[in-house]
């Protein structure tokens, strides 16, 4: 309780900062206040079209971060199973986490149908940071337990998630965190880039082109919603798991 | 009756096991004491499989085993009956693996994580996984190290009550544990 508190009083300090910038800055099209975004935002979720575009890119951009959870979970496995697959992917991975989310978008233009960008550069925004994550969490297994394992003759079911993912679910849970924030940013970029219609990223280009602010702050405020809101309900499942592999 | 005999070992040409032959009496408590660097725990290491001898034959120890090892091993993310049920299955309920641990001191910890119990916790935790294991040989590589001395008497009782009908083969170099619960005693040699 006490710490919802201070974040909404943090939350609210902003809201104030804010509010103040734009009746200093007093330009509806420069900085629109927080009061006028939230309106716009109040007028924009009881339209149909709101909702489609909310569905047309929370579904792509959470398909590609699932397909990069599994690609980069399954990754990190093999390359802490087979050092070849390692030496193979590692100069990949630390490519793919530092290009650019821009060089994506329009080289996957070239591949793709704009309506399918925001799964593919999701993807593979994912995969490297998830992989990275695992690969961390797999490098530092207890090998002792391992051998504790053997003693006992532990069952291999009861072992592989008894012993081992146990240790690698926080691992698994800050990867998570970290690759669904990143999902909804370079998703919604790439739809920027790619306007696909019915997207969140076309409204978002579409009130930069009218120089509808409200607009693109209202959007902008439901990208970091949603992504609030697929963050806390994926941390969830996983945290649920992760309690019932610890009570076995 | 399990039985080491003329069991070798070296490390970087250093050897620290020479011709060890022993065979421990089924169903008692043997202690092996020496010191430090003698080669206890990697007689015991031996012994359980973890390790290769140089050479040397195991006669008798192709049985279910189980074991304290000088570090706890315990999975630090689970609960402390999960980290029970990981080696038993589901052969005990709740209430027969929270009477176990109350009879360790251990009360009201069974569904705490392992991370959050102290050192003599863990060390309690460990012994009674490996009591309730389903082993007829258990190796226990000093395993009231870390107890204070009332803490050390419950568990060594509880050991005792519990290793019945066990082989048990315990590391130690506290003449004090040897005399509560060794039947018998070997003396490792330094080489």
């Amino acid at each position: 309780m006490k710490k919802a508190l201070i974040t909404a009083a943090g939350i609210l300090f902003w809201l104030i900062v804010w509010q103040i910038a734009a009746v200093a800055v007093n330009s509806r099209i420069l900085l629109v206040s927080p009061i006028d975004v939230i309106v716009r935002l109040a007028e924009l979720v009881v339209t149909a079209d709101f909702w489609g575009s909310v569905l047309f890119s929370a579904a792509r951009i959470m398909l590609g971060f699932f397909l990069g959870l599994v690609a980069g979970t399954a990754l990190a496995v093999l390359s802490g199973k087979f050092r070849v697959i390692r030496v193979i992917f590692s100069p990949l991975i630390s490519a793919m986490k530092s290009i650019p989310v821009a060089s994506f978008t329009i080289l996957a233009l070239f591949w793709i149908s704009s309506e399918n960008l925001s799964v593919l550069v999701t993807f593979l925004i994912c995969t490297p940071i998830v992989c990275s994550n695992m690969q961390a969490g797999i490098d530092s297994l207890d090998p002792k337990l391992e051998e504790m394992s053997k003693v006992f003759k532990i069952p291999a079911w009861r072992r592989f998630s008894g012993v081992y993912l146990s240790q690698l679910m926080p691992h698994f849970r800050s990867a998570s965190a970290l690759a669904i924030g990143l999902s909804w940013k370079s998703g919604a970029a790439a739809e920027v880039i790619g306007i696909p219609n019915g997207s969140i990223g076309e409204k978002l280009f579409m009130s930069k082109i009218y120089l509808e602010t409200a607009d693109l702050f209202a959007w902008t405020a439901a990208v970091i919603l949603l992504s609030l809101l697929c963050e806390k309900l994926f941390l969830l499942l996983v945290g649920l798991l992760q309690k019932k592999i610890e009570r076995m | 009756m399990p039985k080491a005999e003329n069991i070798c070992k070296s490390f970087h040409d250093k050897a620290v096991l020479k011709n060890f032959t022993y065979e421990f009496p089924e169903g008692r408590i043997t202690a092996l004491v020496g010191q430090s660097g003698c080669g206890k725990t990697t007689l015991l290491s031996i012994m359980m499989g973890l390790i290769k001898a140089d050479s040397g034959t195991l006669i008798g120890f192709d049985k279910p085993i189980s074991a304290v090892f000088q570090e706890d091993r315990l999975c630090e993310n689970l609960t402390v009956s999960a980290n029970i049920r990981l080696v038993t299955g589901k052969r005990f309920t709740k209430t027969e693996i929270e009477k176990e641990l109350c009879a360790v001191g251990l009360d009201g910890c069974a569904e705490k994580p392992v991370r959050e119990l102290s050192g003599g916790m863990k060390r309690r935790t460990a012994i009674v996984r490996a009591m309730l294991a389903d082993s007829e040989i258990l190796f226990f590589d000093e395993p009231f190290k870390g107890l204070d001395s009332d803490t050390k008497r419950v568990v060594i009782e509880y050991v005792r009550q519990k290793s019945e009908g066990r082989t048990v083969i315990f590391v130690t170099h506290d003449m004090e544990e040897c005399e509560m619960l060794a039947e018998e005693t070997v003396q490792l040699a330094e080489n």
